[in-house]
């Protein structure tokens, strides 16, 4: 709810996804779809739009979706029909773009989200259809002309639509990642909201606590979550001002200036193209075997929420800590391979704790990480085994940062190895306690805060390796007189 | 042999000529550049392509020598200008694709290459096959090679294959392929005196052909006889995987399927094609054509395709829909002519202005319109509607008849310039093809005989889908009844 002059207002967003389906080629031409390489080096004359080309389904790009439906819990159509979306622009080679209209491949799903409040909001899925992309127009490179790059024409996007369930822009937020995060378990998108691989477009209205949906604007391509959030938040005060000045809402579509952090108008109804979308004659209906799309279910990866459970019930996660490890993938996969024969929860601290806080640092995600799984592992096993302190460990975590070595080696270069020889730990409470001959007095006296002081001092004296432990037991001891 | 001698076999002869070493097949090359040259006052080609005529004529020589011959071998072949042929000019008879060289070749002509067959050059057409008269090209008319006996005016070769009819007609191509998306095949065949063929949907790629509404399109081959027209198919058909709507159906050798023998096969006759107005002479002909396959042993049947009469309609609604569309990328951006502007917008503008006919704007337009929000409903959707019912008529009949007989065209080549300027009535010299294109069954023209002011008429034999081979074997007979032996005015005053 946003607190307007006139009273409460309820924002309602629904959003539109586009996300690139990672593929090696393109959704109707054998071209290649890696990004960053050089303009118009992947496009195939079916991408160009030459005459005569036609396009042929990619099999992969078909799978690549129904998986991605039947994620979403999904609906998979069976008969679903590419259509063609026509308009002129120079980026779009064949003056339209080849899409699906009335008859998506992937009808009614949900997504759940988990409240910060520890509830769980179920979002609806309107529908799931494939599209191409269209290139890109360079408008920087010449002063007065326009620049196409067709590399991206034709490869192949899943536009995800939403329906109108969520309530803010930290909801929209929410969303958004977890959506990303079940499309990257299911590896049917990469998720790079930089490279464009996801983009993300936003309908937004308010409307007074429970009366019907207000006149809504569509925010396009908005490039970073925080963005979206930010755009919704804008986008949501101006509407309830426009109507709280006692003005209508003009249903238009938006730019998000993320320099100035406002909404522009781009284009209104009025403006709106007749796209004359009728079924491409070139492709026949996307009929699928039912036991195809059985098969692709079958071999469905854990998704993030079944992940969830399962490291709660497994590991003794607290629900918090497991959200924070499956979030991504590759961070539950990172923890599961620290956490194995380990004990969980010590796995679950160091991973979220140092692990998250270097990578923070150093700005990488988990992938980059300069500590694999196996060598945060192995610095576990020399505190449970008692080679080095949990103290020394996080001298020693900080080196495996620095470095990229193992954990033993850096113990072994540096003689960080635990001392547990109580003659030798004896021997330099010895050494301590006969230079400080006056404060073990007033501790005898009864100043028992010396205590720490004299831990310290061993410690020192020990380049921090004596056993904490024994250095307890036997400094009490000696102490004790 | 004599130039003369040679121009004058049909296909089946050349290849038998061919395989007795009686003439090499650069001899034979030679001869049809020539008679290329010489037909250049007909304007049926746009790029004659002469030497590679001959290089391909000599690769055929090697093999014809080794005793390694293809299907093909050294028989020279028109492509219509809709077909792309990797780096020889391609130009759908458009302004519009100035300059147009494409880096690929369409799979029905490679699979011609592949056979053996010669390339002679690009054939004239209406501009985007959008036309029954070839007088819409950017490339000017083409000329029918015949000539109404004692009537000077040139006559239309039909469309929109005009340039690959006439050039078969004058004995400037053994062979040729062309496009059918209303009649564009058979009509022309029709005008012109010669065989042609539209296969089932499906039956022969579109890869590479420049596409006018690809739901309708069909290449096929054009040829002086049935049994060359059967060799050509056998040829150009086949599954291609870069053609989503090509049939994964196996092709036979169709030139076997010419029995002669048609006993027992019911021909239906569809009452809906006596329309008002066709010429008393076409009537007899067909009726004639009835009576010639009764005589061989086939059984008439009076059938109805009751939804002829929407079929007209139905295809210029949806034919030009999709015409819309495929033309979008014609916008001066990538190929072909650019007409600069100011800014964008107006580059689009000047450039299709400039770069399509007249004819192929009204198309486009009209597409566009029954396209357009309010009105897709009305038009282009139960357009659709009827194609389904158009199909299911021809379902219907063919499970009481095996073929069915009807004349090609309601006309005769006509003048150029003698039609009015109202597009409807050029739209009309459709009627008896498009129900085939609607519902995707082969149909075939074949020349029966002459009309009452000496100008060739063809008959319409059309079959179930992919059943091709009853086509050819019903027209095969049809073509031996009829004995048509005429030859073109130009021909004859050519001193032939």
């Amino acid at each position: 709810m946003i607190e307007g002059r006139t009273g409460k207002w309820e924002t309602v967003i629904g959003l539109e996804v586009h996300a690139q389906v990672i593929s090696k080629a393109k959704l109707f031409s054998g071209a290649a779809t890696g990004f960053g390489a050089k303009p118009n080096t992947q496009v195939s004359p079916v991408d160009a739009g030459f005459p005569g080309m036609l396009p042929v389904i990619n099999r992969f790009c078909i799978e690549q979706a129904v998986k991605t439906g039947l994620g979403l819990a999904a609906e998979i159509n069976l008969h679903s029909v590419f259509e063609r979306k026509n308009y002129f622009y120079p980026d779009l080679p064949a003056g339209y773009q080849i899409s699906q209209y009335l008859q998506p491949v992937v009808g009614h799903g949900r997504v759940s989200l988990d409240m910060p409040n520890g509830t769980v909001r179920e979002i609806g899925i309107t529908r799931l259809h494939l599209e191409q992309d269209a290139g890109k127009s360079l408008h920087d490179r010449h002063p007065s002309l326009t620049y196409v790059d067709l590399n991206r024409a034709g490869v192949a996007l899943m536009e995800i639509v939403s329906e109108p369930d969520l309530r803010s822009g930290e909801e929209a937020g929410l969303y958004l990642r977890k959506l990303r995060s079940i499309l990257r378990y299911l590896g049917t998108c990469d998720g790079n909201m930089e490279e464009g691989s996801l983009r993300c477009d936003a309908n937004v209205s308010v409307r007074r606590p429970g009366a019907p949906l207000g006149t809504r604007c569509e925010i396009k391509n908005v490039n970073s979550i925080r963005y979206v959030m930010q755009a919704i938040e804008y986008e949501a005060r101006r509407q309830i001002e426009v109507i709280e000045e006692g003005g209508t809402v003009e249903q238009q579509t938006r730019l998000f200036d993320a320099a100035r952090g406002v909404t522009r108008p781009m284009r209104s109804k009025e403006e709106a193209h007749d796209y004359r979308y009728f079924p491409d004659p070139d492709l026949l209906p996307l009929v699928l075997d039912p036991d195809w799309v059985e098969r692709i279910r079958a071999d469905l990866p854990e998704l993030p929420d079944a992940r969830k459970a399962r490291f709660m019930s497994e590991y003794g996660l607290s629900a918090d800590d497991a959200g924070v490890l499956v979030a991504e993938k590759e961070t539950a996969l990172y923890f599961e391979r620290v956490a194995q024969r380990r004990e969980s929860k010590v796995a679950a601290n160091w991973v979220m704790g140092d692990l998250f806080g270097a990578l923070n640092r150093l700005g990488v995600g988990i992938h980059l990480s300069p500590v694999s799984a196996e060598q945060l592992g192995a610095l576990i096993d020399l505190i449970a085994d008692g080679t080095i302190s949990g103290r020394l460990a996080k001298d020693v975590f900080a080196e495996m940062v620095a470095s990229s070595a193992d954990p033993a080696a850096i113990v072994e270069a540096k003689g960080l190895r635990q001392m547990t020889d109580s003659s030798a730990i004896e021997a330099a409470i010895d050494t301590v306690l006969a230079s400080q001959a006056g404060r073990v007095a007033e501790y005898r006296a009864g100043r028992d805060k010396l205590y720490g002081f004299f831990v310290g001092q061993v410690m020192r004296a020990t380049q921090g390796k004596a056993n904490p432990a024994l250095v307890n037991q036997l400094l009490k001891k000696k102490l004790a007189g | 042999m004599s130039d003369l001698a040679l121009l004058a076999l049909n296909l089946t002869e050349a290849r038998d000529g061919l395989a007795r070493k009686m003439f090499s097949a650069r001899e034979l090359a030679a001869a049809y550049n020539d008679a290329v040259s010489k037909a250049k006052p007909l304007n049926a080609y746009i790029t004659p392509t002469p030497e590679r005529a001959l290089a391909m004529a000599d690769a055929a020589d090697e093999r014809l020598a080794r005793g390694e011959a293809l299907p093909l071998d050294g028989i020279p072949i028109a492509v219509k200008d809709l077909f792309c042929t990797k780096d020889i000019l391609t130009t759908a008879g458009s302004h519009v694709l100035d300059g147009f060289h494409p880096p690929y070749e369409s799979t029905v002509s490679d699979k011609l290459w592949q056979a053996g067959g010669v390339m002679l050059g690009k054939t004239n057409l209406d501009e985007f096959a959008m036309g029954s008269s070839n007088t819409t090209s950017w490339y000017g008319p083409v000329e029918n090679p015949w000539r109404r006996p004692g009537d000077n005016r040139p006559l239309v070769p039909g469309g929109s294959s005009g340039g690959s009819a006439a050039a078969v007609a004058a004995h400037a191509a053994l062979a040729a392929i062309g496009t059918d998306t209303g009649g564009s095949i058979r009509q022309p065949a029709s005008f012109c005196g010669i065989v042609g063929l539209k296969p089932t949907y499906g039956r022969c790629s579109r890869c590479g052909v420049v596409a006018f509404a690809s739901s309708l399109d069909h290449p096929g081959p054009m040829a002086r006889t049935v049994r060359d027209v059967a060799i050509m198919l056998s040829a150009m058909a086949g599954h291609d995987p870069r053609d989503s709507t090509s049939a994964p159906v196996p092709v036979a050798d169709f030139e076997k399927a010419l029995t002669g023998d048609i006993r027992g096969l019911r021909v239906g006759i569809p009452q809906e094609y006596r329309v008002d107005g066709m010429p008393r002479d076409i009537e007899a002909l067909w009726q004639q054509g009835v009576e010639w396959l009764r005589t061989a042993g086939a059984e008439p049947v009076e059938i109805s395709l009751s939804m002829t009469k929407y079929a007209l309609p139905t295809y210029y609604i949806i034919a030009l829909a999709e015409a819309s569309s495929n033309l979008a990328r014609y916008d001066g951006v990538r190929f072909g002519l650019r007409v600069e502007g100011d800014g964008l917008e107006e580059m689009y503008e000047l450039t299709r202005a400039a770069g399509f006919g007249a004819e192929v704007r009204r198309r486009v337009l009209i597409g566009t319109y029954v396209l357009s929000a309010g009105y897709y409903d009305a038009y282009y959707l139960k357009a659709q509607r009827v194609r389904t019912l158009i199909a299911r008529d021809f379902a219907a009949a063919f499970e009481r008849v095996d073929c069915i007989l009807t004349p090609t065209a309601p006309s005769t080549a006509f003048a150029i310039g003698e039609k009015s300027g109202d597009p409807i009535e050029m739209y009309l010299n459709d009627v008896f093809t498009v129900p085939a294109n609607l519902a995707g069954v082969p149909a075939i023209s074949v020349p029966a005989g002459l009309s009452g002011d000496g100008l060739p008429l063809g008959l319409q034999i059309t079959g179930r889908a992919f059943d091709e081979e009853t086509v050819l074997r019903v027209a095969q007979v049809l073509e031996n009844a009829a004995s048509f032996r005429h030859l073109p005015s130009f021909l004859a005053g050519a001193g032939r």
